[in-house]
C-alpha cells in the first residue's frame, strides 16, 4: 500500500496537466504552461542525473538545444517544401541548403537525430569522463563549457543557424499548421502527456538494480568498486538518459515556443534548467519535474507583475530555498509528513509524501541530500 | 508489483492517446490561413498600448531609455486628452534581453492583454522574434531602432533609420568629405553588422573604395588587441565600425592607446549615441564619426522641449539619443494614424498610416505606407568634448525610406 503513495502524487500531476489545466487555461496561458512541461522533461532527466546520480549536470543546455535546433531545422526545411531554402538563408547566407542540414528534411530521420545524437554525444563524453574517473566540480565545469562553447558556435554561424537570432517563424509541425489553437492544445498533451510518462519511467528506474546501484554510486562510488560494478558505467547510463531527456524537451519546446535562439541553450539556460530541480528537490521523484513547472510559472508571473525588478524577486526566491530547504520542496512536504506523525493521528499513513519509511525511499534520499548539501 | 506498475503506465498512455486524438481530429493542416481576431476593448474610456523593452538582461541599459521616452510620449498624450478621447493605459513587460523572451511576451500582450499596439524591440533578434507572432495575430508592432533593412512586415512599423538612411549617408559622406579610397570594417558578429558589411562592401565595389579588412568579434568581447593590430597595419583611410555595445569600450580603448587618431584614420560608427558615449569614454571618442538621424544637439523648439522634458522626468544627466527619440516619436505617430482612421483596428489604422507625418524633434517624418518605414535626415555628427555630438553633416532634406535597395543598381541581395 506505501509504495502506491508516490503515484498518487503522479496521479494528482497528471489530473492538474491532463483535465484542470485545459479546462481553465486560455489558449496562451495553456501554451506557456506546454513550455513550462519542456523545461519540466528535461528537469526529469536532471533529477536522475544530479538527484540520484549526484553528477552536477550544469550543462544540460547543450542536450535541450541539440533536440531543439534539429527540430527547428527540420521544421524550417518542412515550410521550405520539397528542395526549397529556408527564409533567412537566402536573407544571411548563400541561398544554398548546406549538406549536414539535409538529412533532417524527412521528419522521421529527425526524430532519430533528436533521440540518437544526444544519446551519442552524451555517451562520447561520459566515456571519457567518467572512465577516467573525473567527477565533483570538474565534471560540472566541463559540461557547463561545453553549453557555452555550443551557444558560441551557434551565434557565429549566422549562415546556417540563424546566429543570435536563432531560429523562428515555424508554419507547421509534421503536417498540423501551428497558427490553429487546437493544434497547439495537441502539441501541450503531447508535451504534458511525455512529462508524466517519463516521470513514471523514472518510478520505474528508481526501484530497479540500476536505480539502487545509482543510489549507491552517488552515495559511495569507491564501495560500489570494491563490490565488484564500473561506477562509470551506471552514471553513464544515467547522464545519456538525461541527455535524451533534455534534448526531446528541448524538441517539443520549438513548436511550441515559436523559436529557438543561442540564448535558449547556453548557460544560463542551462542553470535555469538546474534551478526548477533544486527547487522542487532533486533527489524525489516528483520534485524535478514540479519544481520546473513552478520556477516557470513564478518566472512568469513575477516578471508580468513587477517588470522592472522581477529578477530580485527571483533571486531572493531561490537564496530563501536554498538557505532553508536545502532539499527543495519535496523535503517541506517531507517536514510535514513527519511533524503529522509526531502528532501520532492516522493521518501520518497518508500524509502527502506518504514515503516508505524504514526503506529506501523519498523522505530518506532527500534527507541525505540535504545532509549533502550541507556537507558543502 | 510490477505487472500493477505495467498496467498504470498502459492506463497513462491510453489516456494520452486519448486527449492527441480527441484535439488532433479538428486540427487545421498546413496550407490553410489563419484567422485570428482581435480582442482589443474599445468600449471603455482607457485603450491599452503595450511597452516591451527589455528591462533587465544584457540590453536593458539601452532598452530602458527606450522605456522611460515612451512613457513620456504617454504621459504627454494623456495630459493633452488621450488618443481618439481615450486616456492611454499602459502594459509594460520585460523582453529580458532574449528573442525567446520577446516572442512569449508579445504574445501575451496581444492575446492576453489585448493591447491596440506594441512599443519596443531593439536588437534585430528580438525584432525577428516577434515578427512571426505580430503576423500571425494580425496585430501592430512599432520598432523604434535602426537596422539592417532587407525587411518589411504589414503588422510592423519601422521608425529607426533603414540602411538607405544611416549606412548609405554615412558612406556617401566618407567618400564625398573625407574623399577616402579605402575602407577597414570592425563589427560585432551577428546579423546587423554582417548585413552593413554586406550593403557596404557593394556600395564600395561600385565607388573606387578599397576594403582592406573585415573582423567580427563575439558580441560582449572585449579582445581587441589583434583587431586593432590589423586595422593599424592595413593602414585604411577610414574604420567602418558595427560594434555592439561593451566591445567598444575596449576597441576604442585599445584605438586610442595603439596611438590611432580620429585625424589620421576616423572611425564611423553606427551604434555608439549620446547614451554610450560616457561608458566609452569622451577621451577615447572624441572627434570620432556618428551616423544617426537625431541628435541632442539639434537646434529646434521640437527638440529643446523635448530634451528639457526628459531631463525634467530623468534628472540633469540624463541624455537623448536617436532610438529614444524614435520610439517618442512612434507614439505620435500611431496616435495620428488612429486619428486619421478614427479607429483602433488594425488593419484601418494601416491603411490609415500612409502620409501620417508628425513634427518630431528630429524634424518632420513622414510614414511610408507602402513599405512602413519613415523618411528621416541622415546626420553625421563628430562627438565633442562634453560627450556630446554635433550635427557635421547633413542630408538636407528627409531621405525617402527603401529597405530592400531598390533604388541602387549596385545592390544585389
Amino acid at each position: 500500500m506505501k509504495k502506491l503513495y508516490p503515484y498518487v502524487g503522479w496521479l494528482l500531476l497528471a489530473i492538474g496537466l491532463l483535465v484542470l489545466a485545459p479546462a481553465v487555461l486560455s489558449d496562451f496561458r495553456l501554451g506557456l504552461l506546454a513550455k513550462y512541461c519542456c523545461y519540466a522533461i528535461a528537469a526529469v532527466g536532471i533529477g536522475l542525473a544530479w538527484g540520484r546520480g549526484g553528477m552536477l549536470v550544469l550543462g544540460q543546455g547543450l542536450y535541450f538545444g541539440i533536440g531543439a535546433y534539429a527540430m527547428a531545422m527540420h521544421l524550417k526545411l518542412a515550410d521550405a517544401g520539397p528542395g526549397g531554402v529556408p527564409d533567412f538563408m537566402a536573407l544571411y547566407g548563400d541561398a544554398a541548403v548546406p549538406g549536414w542540414w539535409e538529412p533532417l528534411r524527412s521528419g522521421a530521420l529527425a526524430v532519430v537525430v533528436i533521440l540518437v545524437l544526444p544519446a551519442l554525444v552524451a555517451g562520447l563524453l561520459g566515456l571519457a569522463v567518467f572512465k577516467r574517473r573525473i567527477k565533483g566540480a570538474y565534471f560540472a565545469i566541463l559540461s557547463q563549457a561545453l553549453a557555452a562553447a555550443f551557444a558560441i558556435l551557434l551565434v557565429g554561424q549566422v549562415k546556417t543557424t540563424g546566429g543570435a537570432n536563432g531560429l523562428n517563424n515555424f508554419q507547421g509541425f509534421f503536417g498540423y499548421a501551428l497558427f490553429d489553437p487546437a493544434n497547439k492544445r495537441m502539441l501541450y498533451f503531447l508535451a504534458a502527456g511525455i512529462l508524466l510518462v517519463s516521470i513514471l519511467a523514472m518510478a520505474w528506474l528508481y526501484r530497479t538494480r540500476f536505480g539502487e546501484l545509482l543510489v549507491a554510486v552517488r552515495d559511495g562510488e569507491e564501495r560500489v568498486r570494491f563490490l565488484g560494478t564500473d561506477p562509470a558505467n551506471v552514471k553513464l547510463a544515467a547522464y545519456v538518459i538525461a541527455a535524451v531527456l533534455a534534448s526531446i524537451g528541448g524538441a517539443l519546446f520549438v513548436p511550441i515556443a515559436g523559436i529557438v535562439s543561442p540564448d535558449d541553450v547556453g548557460v544560463v539556460a542551462s542553470i535555469g534548467l538546474l534551478a526548477g530541480v533544486a527547487l522542487g528537490g532533486r533527489a524525489s521523484l516528483l520534485g524535478p519535474a514540479v519544481g520546473a513547472l513552478l520556477v516557470g510559472y513564478a518566472e512568469t508571473t513575477l516578471s508580468e507583475a513587477f517588470p522592472g525588478s522581477w529578477s530580485y524577486f527571483q533571486g531572493a526566491l531561490f537564496v530563501l530555498v536554498i538557505l532553508l530547504l536545502p532539499g527543495g520542496l519535496a523535503q517541506l512536504l517531507g517536514l510535514v509528513g513527519r511533524a503529522n506523525a509526531h502528532r501520532g493521528d492516522s493521518a501520518s499513513d497518508h500524509s502527502p509524501r506518504g514515503v516508505p519509511r524504514g526503506k529506501r525511499g523519498e523522505t530518506e534520499v532527500s534527507r541525505s541530500a540535504s545532509e549533502e548539501a550541507a556537507a558543502r | 508489483m510490477r505487472t500493477k506498475f505495467s498496467s498504470r503506465i498502459l492506463a497513462a498512455s491510453s489516456v494520452l492517446a486519448l486527449g492527441l486524438t480527441a484535439t488532433a481530429c479538428g486540427g487545421a493542416k498546413t496550407g490553410d490561413t489563419a484567422t485570428s481576431e482581435s480582442c482589443v476593448d474599445t468600449s471603455g474610456d482607457t485603450i491599452k498600448i503595450g511597452f516591451l523593452n527589455s528591462l533587465s538582461g544584457t540590453m536593458a541599459i539601452s532598452e530602458t531609455t527606450v522605456f522611460k521616452s515612451l512613457s513620456m510620449a504617454a504621459k504627454e498624450i494623456n495630459a493633452d486628452g488621450g488618443v481618439l478621447g481615450k486616456k492611454l493605459e499602459i502594459v509594460s513587460e520585460d523582453g529580458q534581453s532574449e528573442p525567446t523572451v520577446f516572442a512569449e511576451k508579445a504574445t501575451k500582450l496581444i492575446q492576453d492583454d489585448c493591447v491596440a499596439a506594441v512599443f519596443g524591440g531593439w536588437t534585430s533578434s528580438s525584432r525577428k522574434a516577434m515578427l512571426p507572432v505580430f503576423e500571425g495575430n494580425d496585430a501592430l508592432l512599432f520598432y523604434p531602432v535602426q537596422y539592417e533593412g532587407l525587411e518589411s512586415s504589414h503588422n510592423i512599423f519601422y521608425t529607426g533609420a533603414t540602411t538607405n538612411q544611416q549606412i548609405i549617408p554615412a558612406l556617401d559622406f566618407l567618400k564625398q568629405e573625407k574623399k577616402i579610397k579605402s575602407i577597414f570594417l570592425v563589427g560585432s558578429d551577428y546579423v546587423f553588422p554582417r548585413t552593413a558589411n554586406k550593403i557596404i562592401k557593394q556600395y564600395a565595389a561600385a565607388n573606387g573604395i578599397k576594403v582592406l579588412g573585415e573582423e567580427y568579434q563575439p558580441l560582449g568581447s572585449t579582445d581587441f588587441g589583434t583587431v586593432v593590430d590589423k586595422v593599424k597595419a592595413a593602414g585604411a583611410d577610414a574604420v567602418f565600425n558595427t560594434l555592439n555595445g561593451d566591445s567598444n569600450v575596449a576597441f576604442f580603448k585599445e584605438y586610442k592607446g595603439k596611438g590611432l587618431t580620429a585625424s589620421a584614420m576616423p572611425v564611423l560608427s553606427v551604434s555608439i549615441a549620446e547614451e554610450e558615449v560616457p561608458g566609452v569614454g569622451v577621451g577615447n571618442l572624441e572627434g570620432q564619426y556618428t551616423a544617426w538621424n537625431y541628435y541632442q544637439t539639434i537646434d529646434s523648439p521640437t527638440n529643446q522641449k523635448f530634451v528639457t522634458d526628459f531631463k525634467a522626468a530623468n534628472g540633469a544627466k540624463a541624455v537623448t539619443s536617436d532610438p529614444m527619440e524614435a520610439a517618442y516619436t512612434s507614439l505620435y505617430l500611431w496616435k495620428g494614424m488612429v486619428e486619421k482612421a478614427d479607429s483602433f483596428d488594425v488593419e484601418d489604422v494601416i491603411d490609415a498610416s500612409d502620409g501620417v507625418s508628425y513634427d518630431a524633434p528630429e524634424g518632420t517624418v513622414e510614414v511610408d505606407g507602402e513599405n512602413h518605414h519613415i523618411a528621416k535626415t541622415a546626420l553625421i555628427g563628430q562627438v565633442n568634448s562634453e560627450g556630446l555630438i554635433d550635427t557635421v553633416w547633413s542630408s538636407d532634406k528627409p531621405i525617402e525610406p527603401d529597405p530592400y535597395l531598390k533604388s541602387y543598381d549596385w545592390w544585389k541581395n
